[in-house]
């Protein structure tokens, strides 16, 4: 910032107001974005990667992220991966129902005070029932 | 020029001449994400397993092998937009900003051209 430095006085920042859905979604999805864009798509590539390098690549990826079969270290890697797969599903979800609240926004409409709070609120519904719902796919059927 | 109301500038006349492009390009591939990423996780959950043949035999697939490379385009094209917002809110000395502007056009590009390699390897190798 081009001011003088020094003790200038700040405006307000995030510590002095309360907390709203509307505020909690708009970090939630830089976070979501930023989390989506540096672990989703390192473990795309790897994924990507490994299975363009063969079947040994390939079983490397998937024991180190999620079968565990040599334990130790192994165990703890798989742990964080299958944590990093269901939070980068939550992710995408939350950031996906943010993005198309955004679209909304950009065309002017929701910002009333009542719908701008109960659309914020629908958007982490959203995301943890669809992320509950895939996994759920996913792992019973 | 533009006559220095705020219509002006947002018809890309304002000081930096074209600051509605990285807006419209965020959103664009924003939408080619909403259509993308849904057909990736989609295709994973439906798969009857995740063994190295039936995954590989997919990508390998035109249609999952076009997706995939255009996942590499579109998906890194938004996250590197997003990533450069964030990185211009929070980062602030010269040098911060001079690293910022070689990672978010040096990074993203290295890794979209490695997915793209990878995806036609599978698509083409045979292997």
């Amino acid at each position: 910032m081009a001011q003088a430095p020094g003790k200038r006085p700040l405006s307000p920042h995030l510590e002095i107001w309360r907390w709203g859905p509307a505020m909690l979604v708009s970090i939630l999805h830089r976070i979501t974005g930023n989390g989506l864009a540096f672990a989703g798509l390192g473990l795309l590539l790897w994924w990507v990667g490994a299975l363009a390098g063969g079947p040994a690549s390939y079983q490397t990826f998937l024991d180190w992220v999620w079968l565990a079969p040599a334990g130790g270290l192994q165990s703890a890697t798989a742990l964080l991966g299958k944590i990093a797969l269901v939070g980068l599903t939550w992710a995408f979800f939350q950031h996906m129902a943010t993005g198309i609240r955004h679209f909304v926004l950009d065309i002017g409409a929701g910002y009333e005070l009542e719908a701008n709070a109960r659309w914020s609120s629908l958007t982490m519904l959203f995301s943890v029932a669809a992320t509950s719902l895939f996994w759920a796919y996913v792992l019973l059927h | 020029m533009g006559n220095g109301t705020s219509i002006g500038r947002v018809r890309g006349l304002g000081s930096s001449h074209h600051g509605t492009h990285h807006f419209l390009s965020s959103r664009l591939t924003a939408v080619g994400n909403l259509v993308l990423i849904p057909f990736l996780m989609v295709s994973l959950a439906l798969m009857p397993s995740h063994d190295y043949a039936t995954v590989h035999a997919w990508a390998a697939k035109p249609l999952p092998a076009t997706a995939l490379i255009l996942i590499m385009i579109n998906t890194f094209q938004h996250a590197r937009l997003g990533i450069q917002v964030m990185l211009e809110d929070y980062v602030h000395d010269d040098g911060g900003k001079i690293a910022a502007w070689l990672f978010v056009n040096f990074v993203p590009f290295a890794g979209a051209a490695f997915g793209i390699v990878s995806v036609v390897r599978i698509a083409l190798g045979g292997a």
